[in-house]
């Protein structure tokens, strides 16, 4: 479970060093975009290294590895071999790229007898958002990631503050993520010098569903580990509606405040405690 | 045949490979006063590792740690290999 | 013989016993200087050397308002060394990166001591490379005063960059073309040195408010200018978006906060750096959503402190030096803007210091040790790098002094088993703040129980070294050469720590 998620360029020694530092619920170590071909090896030797020899690691580290059909993918994937990666970031998630990848890992996984690894897809092109139905249930997904400014320039439309343009990805993760008991989470907000629209961007994107977003600096962390932990309102209704449950066995429905609670109502409220209680802030 | 991998920004290193008739390492780093036996022992572990001799090594470092120094001279090899 | 902070001091010298030892003694004062003759005024450097005929041997002072920008210091380092001054003691309140005509003077036997609180830049390193003939006393802010008024620091004449003079001899630092603000560590040198001159570069008629007395004032020098300035920003203006750093400030606020620090009446000092700007940013947030007024922030003053007063978020600044161009306007206008002395400010033997009224302080260092000494003097090689200022004076004084600083500073761990040269003594440190960490002084069993069971993971300082020698390895022990260059003088005037020469091979 996550609210934060940070990207770290896989080739830069300075935030590496500190990424547990930082107070991100997860770490995704990139390989992709940030990125330049003539460095992409050298950016690999550098994670590897760092994983398999730093005494101090993040919580939840992903990797952000390249395209499944680049030359890169197969390179990239043998850091699974740290045993120090908690899920793979799969750009370009589509139905064809979902059952490649399973394909691909399955032989991977069975040749270097390794457990199953967890993926998130990154839903970054208008088929991606379209074919999600067909993908989505693949057992191996943990979370749907969108990625709003891959999908802008595959829609060749402009991204813009009010993110209107990402409505509808944006509901569809959401959604296809419920049905599928996945983590939705929100693509980064770009402009690190506006925590203003950070906040707005953030608050907006929680109120469609989203669980967690992705940030691309540090600073903008707390802001989204506030807006997508439970607030103390939230947090002491919750711990309400559980007393007078617990008080009351058998029962399953009953009021509070002048509202019916019912089972969904209860579980809603389990959550906030659960989450509550992994995020700390309990 | 040389390779190159890394930078000089902080807490990085910039690391030269290239064939030699012997192997010599040279380690120009701003926290050498403190740390030259260690980059010294991790540049050689890395060597014997990779079996290589008969290289010149020239590290440039600005305070990286152990693993960046390796994983530097582990590109800057591939490097000098590919480099024909 | 090893003194109360475990540090090995020459016999002949008085060794530092605690940071309390000075309330077992009385204060010392030499009688404030008088004199009857009317101020002189005069128009070039060569006049006063003639006038007050400075010779070999003599004690010079000055203090460092002026900072980066000063030309003060240089002007009299030039008449020195065309009359081919020998054995000059040199005793400047601080020594900045632009004194570099200090440098021959102290190479050719010219300048042979020097008493300042912090110096770095070309003189620092000179000095570190051990060509100071004589020895370097590094005081701090409140025993340099206490040095003066006891007469262990006499001076023979004391140079006082003043932005303004009338023609009584009266100056102020607020206005005038190299206006500075707050003159709060020359007025120990006024009143107790031997002969006074001033130096400006603005006369005017008569002055309603001074902050120096021209009854102190022998001579008045009048030259161009006194200095620029612009070199007197120290620091940095801009809140650190370093996100260690604040993530460090962050903590500290919320510890200040948790500790009950941050309340109605609370005082509190920081430095001018990034991260304690950042510091000083999260406890305004918190003084305003609490609706919490301050007594008084003290220290050098920066915008962010004026941002504060003009607030109304304290109800004083007590400013001993102008940190910036703002904190200079805010002294010249705003009443409840109020000078302070060095004296005034730390001097143990004053009755009630402003240093001794601070709630809290928040402080930096180059390296610390397990006995939470603190080193904010020498680098990790001996290289003179700056000094206490009044950090040795604060850190005593206040409830609570706070450290914050990462734990790594370029694969260099700032913990050490053992700090290269002790500036404050652990006794008077009392919290870590690091980016993986805090540590509480032993010491301190208050503050630790009080944080018992807070949200914050507390570290014992021995645990956070480990950790970073984990992520650094371990650095080679560095030994210095054995030539004694100087010492450390705590605020009392004992012994804290010897400098010595630095190594060939680890010149800056």
């Amino acid at each position: 479970m996550f609210r934060s998620l940070l990207f770290i360029p896989g080739n830069n020694p300075s935030m590496l060093q500190n990424a547990d530092v930082f107070s991100a619920d997860a770490i995704i170590f990139d390989l992709e975009d940030a990125i330049s071909i003539s460095e992409k090896n050298n950016a690999r030797n550098l994670v590897r290294n760092y994983l398999i020899n730093s005494s101090v690691l993040p919580k939840q580290i992903i990797l952000r590895v390249n395209a499944i059909d680049s030359e890169w993918f197969y390179k990239d994937i043998e850091l699974l071999k740290t045993n120090k990666i908690d899920y793979l970031l799969i750009p370009k998630m589509d139905k064809l790229t979902s059952d490649k990848l399973t394909v691909l890992l399955s032989e991977y996984e069975a040749k270097n007898n390794m457990p199953e690894t967890k993926v998130i897809a990154l839903v970054e092109t208008a088929r991606g958002v379209e074919e999600l139905p067909l993908y989505a249930e693949n057992k191996r997904l943990i979370g749907l990631f969108i990625g709003a400014e891959d999908l802008a320039n595959d829609l060749e439309i402009k991204r813009t503050e009010s993110s209107e343009e990402i409505f509808y990805a944006r509901s569809r993760i959401v959604y296809q993520s419920v049905i599928n008991h996945l983590i939705p989470i929100d693509t980064p907000y770009t402009n690190i010098n506006n925590p203003e629209g950070l906040l707005r961007d953030s608050t907006y994107a929680m109120s469609l569903g989203m669980k967690a977003k992705a940030s691309i600096h540090p600073n903008q962390l707390d802001t989204i580990n506030k807006v997508f932990s439970p607030s103390p309102e939230e947090i002491k209704w919750a711990q309400e509606i559980i007393k007078i449950n617990l008080s009351k066995p058998g029962h399953g429905v009953f009021q509070y405040q002048g509202k019916m609670i019912d089972k969904p109502i209860i579980n809603r409220a389990e959550k906030i405690i659960e989450k509550a209680k992994i995020f700390e802030i309990l | 045949m040389k390779g190159i991998a890394g930078s000089k920004e902080s807490n990085d290193c910039l690391i030269s490979v290239e064939t030699n008739d012997k192997t010599t390492i040279e380690i120009n780093s701003i926290v050498g006063a403190f740390f030259y036996n260690q980059i010294l022992k991790t540049i050689e572990d890395t060597l014997t590792e990779q079996g290589l001799k008969n290289v010149k090594v020239v590290v440039v470092d600005k305070g990286a740690l152990d693993y960046t120094i390796k994983s530097r001279l582990l590109t800057a090899i591939e490097r000098m290999k590919e480099d024909v | 013989m090893i003194n109360g902070v475990k540090r090995f001091i020459p016999d002949n010298l008085k060794p530092f016993v605690s940071s309390d030892e000075h309330l077992n003694r009385i204060r010392k004062t030499v009688s404030k200087k008088s004199k009857t003759d009317e101020t002189v005024f005069l128009h070039n450097i060569d006049e006063v050397f003639n006038a007050l005929n400075i010779t070999s041997g003599m004690t010079l002072s000055f203090h460092h308002h002026l900072r980066n920008g000063d030309k003060v210091i240089q002007l009299v380092a030039k008449e020195i060394e065309k009359r081919d001054l020998k054995n000059i003691h040199l005793a400047p309140s601080s020594i900045f990166p632009s004194y570099t005509n200090l440098v021959d003077l102290i190479k050719n036997g010219n300048v042979t001591d020097i008493h300042t609180n912090y110096l770095n830049g070309p003189v620092a390193d000179t000095i570190s490379q051990g060509y100071l003939q004589g020895k370097l006393i590094m005081n701090t802010h409140g025993g340099r005063s206490r040095a003066i008024e006891s007469g262990d620091l006499a001076i023979d004449v004391a140079f006082i960059a003043c932005p303004v003079v009338d023609q009584f001899g009266n100056g102020h630092g607020a206005i005038g073309k190299s206006a500075c603000g707050t003159l709060g560590y020359a007025i120990s040198d006024l009143e107790y040195a031997k002969k006074v001159v001033l130096v400006t570069d603005t006369l005017v008629d008569t002055l309603v408010a001074h902050q120096i007395d021209g009854r102190y004032v022998d001579y008045v020098l009048v030259i161009d200018s006194i200095g620029d300035r612009g070199g007197i920003v120290s620091g940095t203006t801009e809140v650190s978006k370093d996100p260690i750093g604040l993530k460090i400030a962050k903590d500290c606020a919320n510890l200040l906060n948790y500790l009950g620090l941050i309340k109605d009446g609370f005082s509190m000092q920081t430095g001018a750096g990034k991260t304690s700007l950042a510091v000083v940013k999260f406890v305004e947030d918190i003084m305003i959503k609490n609706g919490i007024i301050g007594s008084f922030a003290s220290g050098g003053i920066t915008k962010a402190y004026v941002d504060m007063l003009e607030k109304d978020l304290f109800k004083n600044l007590y400013d001993v030096q102008c940190f910036d161009l703002e904190a200079v306007t805010s002294f010249a206008k705003n009443k409840n803007h109020l000078a302070m002395s060095a004296s005034e400010y730390g001097n143990p033997f004053e009755d009630n210091p402003i240093c001794n009224q601070l709630d809290f302080v928040i402080l930096g260092a180059t390296e610390i040790d397990l006995d939470f000494n603190v080193n904010v003097t020498t680098d990790s090689l001996g290289n003179l790098i700056g000094g206490s200022g009044g950090h040795a004076d604060i850190a005593y004084g206040s409830k609570v002094s706070i450290i914050i600083s990462p734990l790594i500073k370029s694969r260099i761990p700032i913990i050490k088993e053992r700090v290269m040269t002790v500036t404050t003594p652990g006794s008077d440190i009392d919290i870590l703040i690091t980016e993986r960490g805090i540590a509480v002084n032993p010491l301190r069993k208050d503050l630790l129980k009080k944080l018992e069971d807070s949200p914050f993971t507390l570290y014992k300082i021995e645990e956070l070294l480990s950790i970073t020698h984990n992520i650094t390895g371990v650095p080679r022990h560095i030994e210095t050469d054995e030539k004694i260059i100087g010492y450390v003088e705590y605020r009392d005037g004992t012994y804290l720590d010897v400098l010595r020469k630095v190594k060939d091979e680890y010149f800056r």
